[in-house]
Formats: C-alpha cells, sequence, structure tokens
C-alpha cells in the first residue's frame, strides 16, 4: 500500500476540482445541521420558559441552591445504589451464567438442575421485580431463620439478584444459541469434549455478542437499584424523596437524575466503543 | 496393506429420506479415496457419520480395526484421530489463525503453549502462511482460511484426514492454493477421504474414486476407469452433467 502511495503521483486537475467540491458540500451541510439544532432547540426552550407555570418550576424542580444543599445527601445514597449494582452485578453474572449453562446443556445428570433452572427464570423473570423485593424484604425476615441476615440492603440486594439474574440467563442463552451449530461441528471434529467446545468456541462468541443488550441490562440494574428504597433502605431516590418532601421543592428529583445520567451515559458510550473497536479488529466488515 | 477405515452396510435416514443405504468402503492406509456425485446423493453424510457428528441406522464403522460406531466408544478419542475440513472452513472467528491452529493440541493433546505454537507456525510456514499467524480469520481470503482450517486439522497428526467440498465455497481462482496442499499431503503419505466436484483434481490425487447415487456406490475404480471411461449409465449421465457445466 505504502508503496504505492509514495509513488509519484499528483492529483490530476479534475481531483483538485473534486476535492473543492467536496469540501463546498460538506461545509453546506454543516451549515444546515447547525441552523436546524438551533431553530429545534431554541424552539424548544422557547416554549419552556414562556409556558405559563415556568417561573413555580423554575422555583420548585430548578432551585440551584436548594440543589447545592441536598446534593450531599443524594450523593451518599447513590453511593449505595452504586454498590447494589455492583455486588448484585456480579453475583448476578455467576448466577446468570450457571443457569444459562444449566438451560443448554444436554447432560442426563444435570436433567434435575435444568428443570429447576427452567423454572427459575420462569418464576422470576414473570413477577414483577417490586414484588420480589417486598417478598423477600418482609417474608425472609418473618421466616426467623438463624443466620440469615435481615439487613435490609442485604435483603434487597438479594431480591434484585432474583430478578435480574432469570433476565441475564436468558441473554446469555440466547447468545449461546445464536453460534450456529457448525462452529461446534467444528471443535468437536478436533476433538475436543462438549464441554471445552463451551468454554473455548460457543461462549466466547456468545458473550461477544450480548454484551450490548448485558449493557442494556446492566443500566436499567442500576436504576432498579432505586426500588429497594421501598424496604426502607436510604438510596439515591429515597434521600432525594425526604428532602423533597421536607421542603415541597422537587429539586433533589431533578439531582439524582442527573446524577444517575452522569453514570448511564458514559457507560453506554464507553461499552459502544469498546464493541466498535473489538469488532474493527475481528472483522474486515467492521472497518466500513 | 491395512485399511485405516472399514465401512460396512451403512445405512442413514434422516427422518423418511434413505440418505445412505447400505454403503459399503475400504480406505487402505497412504491412500484417496474420492466420493463424487450430484448434491443430496449422501457425500457429506457419509463423512459426518465417519467423524460421528451423525450417528448412523445401521452399519459397522471401523478404525484400524476398532469398532467406532459402538455406542460405548468414547466419541473425543475417535475424533483426535481424524480430521474434518468443512465446505464453509469453521474457522474460530473470536480467535487468531495461530489460536485457531493451536487450540485442540494444548487441549485435547496437553501440548504446552510453545510446542504447539512451535509446531503451529512450521506448518503455517510450509503452506506459506506464516505472516497470517495472529490474523483474525475473518481477515484472509477464502483460500487463506481454508488453507487456515487444513492446517488446523494437520496440527493434530490425524490418522485420516475428511474433506468435505473444501473448494466448493471458492472462488475460482482460489481453488488451486487449497487443492496444492492437498496434493502435498498426498505424497506425504496422508490417508484421506474426500469429497470433491473437481473432476481434474480427483484424476491427479484419487488412489479410488467413488459414484455416489442415492446413497450407495454405484460405480468404483481408479479415476482412470470411473471418471474417463464409466460403465454405469448413471455414472455416464453424472460426468457429462459435470462437462457441460465446464469442470472436467
Amino acid at each position: 500500500m505504502s508503496e504505492r502511495m509514495n509513488s509519484a503521483w499528483s492529483p490530476s486537475s479534475r481531483e483538485i476540482q473534486r476535492r473543492g467540491e467536496r469540501a463546498r458540500i460538506s461545509r453546506r451541510q454543516a451549515a444546515i445541521a447547525a441552523v436546524s439544532t438551533t431553530v429545534v432547540l431554541g424552539t424548544l426552550l422557547i416554549i419552556l420558559v414562556t409556558s405559563p407555570g415556568w417561573e413555580i418550576v423554575k422555583k420548585t424542580f430548578f432551585d440551584i441552591n436548594y440543589g447545592r444543599e441536598v446534593f450531599p445527601t443524594v450523593i451518599a445514597g447513590l453511593w449505595i445504589n452504586l454498590q447494589l449494582t455492583f455486588i448484585g452485578g456480579a453475583a448476578i453474572g455467576v448466577i446468570a451464567m450457571g443457569l444459562a449453562l444449566l438451560r443448554t446443556t444436554k447432560s442426563p445428570a444435570l436433567t434435575p438442575f435444568r428443570f429447576l433452572a427452567t423454572a427459575y427464570v420462569d418464576i422470576f423473570r414473570g413477577a414483577p421485580l417490586i414484588l420480589i423485593i417486598l417478598l423477600v424484604g418482609f417474608g425472609v425476615p418473618a421466616l426467623q431463620l438463624k443466620g440469615i441476615s435481615s439487613n435490609v440492603i442485604f435483603l434487597g440486594t438479594v431480591a434484585v439478584v432474583l430478578t435480574y439474574s432469570a433476565y441475564v440467563a436468558e441473554v446469555i442463552r440466547s447468545g449461546i444459541l445464536s453460534i450456529h451449530p457448525s462452529q461446534r461441528a467444528a471443535a468437536r471434529s478436533l476433538g475436543l469434549t462438549s464441554g471445552q467446545t463451551m468454554r473455548y468456541v460457543v461462549l466466547p462468541q456468545a458473550i461477544r455478542r450480548v454484551v450490548p443488550p448485558l449493557l442494556n441490562d446492566f443500566v436499567s440494574l442500576l436504576k432498579d437499584t432505586g426500588l429497594v428504597s421501598i424496604l426502607g433502605v436510604t438510596d439515591a431516590v429515597r434521600a432525594a424523596q425526604i428532602n423533597a418532601s421536607r421542603t415541597f421543592n422537587y429539586t433533589p428529583y431533578v439531582v439524582a437524575a442527573i446524577l444517575f445520567l452522569l453514570i448511564t451515559i458514559p457507560m453506554t458510550r464507553y461499552t459502544d466503543r469498546a464493541i466498535r473497536q473489538r469488532t474493527n479488529a475481528q472483522s474486515a466488515e467492521g472497518a466500513i | 496393506m491395512a485399511n485405516v477405515l472399514e465401512l460396512s452396510k451403512i445405512r442413514k435416514s434422516f427422518g423418511t429420506e434413505l440418505v445412505l443405504n447400505d454403503l459399503s468402503l475400504s480406505v487402505p492406509e497412504h491412500t484417496a479415496t474420492v466420493l463424487i456425485g450430484a448434491s443430496g446423493s449422501g457425500k457429506s453424510t457419509l463423512l459426518r457419520c465417519i467423524n460421528l457428528l451423525e450417528s448412523i441406522d445401521d452399519g459397522q464403522i471401523f478404525l484400524d480395526g476398532e469398532e467406532i460406531s459402538d455406542p460405548l466408544i468414547n466419541v473425543d478419542e475417535v475424533r483426535r484421530k481424524l480430521g474434518m475440513v468443512f465446505q464453509s472452513f469453521n474457522l474460530f472467528p473470536h480467535k487468531t489463525v495461530l489460536e485457531n491452529i493451536t487450540l485442540a493440541p494444548i487441549k485435547v493433546q496437553g501440548k504446552n503453549q510453545d510446542e504447539a505454537t512451535t509446531a503451529a507456525l512450521a506448518l503455517l510456514k510450509r503452506f506459506d502462511l506464516a505472516d497470517k499467524a495472529d490474523q483474525y480469520p475473518d481477515r484472509l481470503s477464502g483460500g487463506q482460511q481454508q488453507r487456515v482450517a487444513i492446517i488446523r486439522s494437520l496440527a493434530l497428526n490425524p490418522r485420516l484426514l475428511l474433506l468435505d467440498e473444501i473448494t466448493s465455497a471458492l472462488d475460482p481462482v482460489l481453488v488451486n492454493e487449497v487443492l496444492s496442499i492437498v496434493r502435498d499431503l498426498k505424497s506425504d503419505g496422508m490417508t484421506m477421504v474426500l469429497a470433491t466436484h473437481e473432476m481434474g483434481f480427483a484424476t491427479q490425487v484419487a488412489d479410488e474414486v467413488c459414484f455416489l447415487e442415492s446413497g450407495n456406490i454405484l460405480e468404483r475404480g481408479s479415476a482412470q476407469d470411473v471418471l474417463h471411461a464409466p460403465k454405469n449409465p448413471k455414472t455416464q449421465e453424472f460426468l457429462k452433467r459435470v462437462h457441460q457445466a465446464g469442470r472436467l
């Protein structure tokens, strides 16, 4: 490639003319985009600030001073959400992988576990998360079992893990099933056992394929950890709610929302980029 | 000469469709047996049955005198002795060329990383692919991918190589680089069973040519006899059609 580039070549006059035309076209497109963005966003802003209730909304939802005041309590709550997300996320990953593998295995010894895994997924994917949180949060302590913590954060996490591992298991399983049987045939014909085939050939490809939907689930996990507040956990949502109901100023909600977005948006962008880079490295088509 | 592979009265059906019917075949050591026949005549199914990727409905398969169609046999151990190359390459897209080749030697044969890598690089070098070792398969041409797939099965030093229409998915100009590897292997004394539509190539490598039709071998013999002086009218008909398609 570089050899050819270095050989004596200078663009023809037609090519120079074409480059000028292309530059003119792209300048015009940038101008159109700028104008259209200004018009649309400007209109929305005008509609917002000229609406009859804007002054009240501004005071009760966008009170910067009050927002600053509640910020420490909301961010302390957010720390709970983050802990729940990462600790829960790790547990979900492990359990979901186990469930997905159980549901795709054909081993006769594992037949009862395969049934159990199917039942588990049916139940926890089918029931609303909020009900699971209430049942686990209030039901498990009522059993008065020794050695089981009645800490609400712990129980809330358990409930979230139960539900999300069912969802994530199905995502992973769909990834496993999406790998073409010819890959399995190739691996088996090299003498790899079915376990090795899963571990070295099927799973690595399956996981790669389900990273985008898993990221989706990870973002909604972070948001849904807010639901454990119904057990009395002071997470970001609950902290905002306490402050809001004390003063009837809803700025804490906006603060909490912005904090969540500050985490989820970069996370999405980062993963998108990671996926793209890996695709480019492996596929000629990915580079286009 | 001992027979590496011995097939005795193989029968296989998919649902109500009988794909292999009472088929018998012997493959002596260091020989190449070429299966020809129209699509759907059972060539691929036969190869998949030999590799135990499909189970047979009746008959027996022997590899070096051992019955591998016994349900109690360890299929993984049998497949270790058999190399298989597919029409659609089936390289592992998430692994580099080198990793594709070393996976089975490391995981199946228990070789260490260095040993497997050295052996793989030697094979790549021999078949002019040394510079592709760290590439991912999608960056390779079809011919290169299929050559890597052949090397991948050679890395296990198979007793018998099964080649299932390995050039059918390739551009005509790429066919020869793949076939030349097979010719090399043939002169190395590799025992092979291959299904192909490349009749010129079949003439060059085949010790025996078998014409399959409706799940059985209608005519068998040397390439000279079967391909150039076929006796069975169905073989004549098939070869005429191949000839018209410009493949002879």
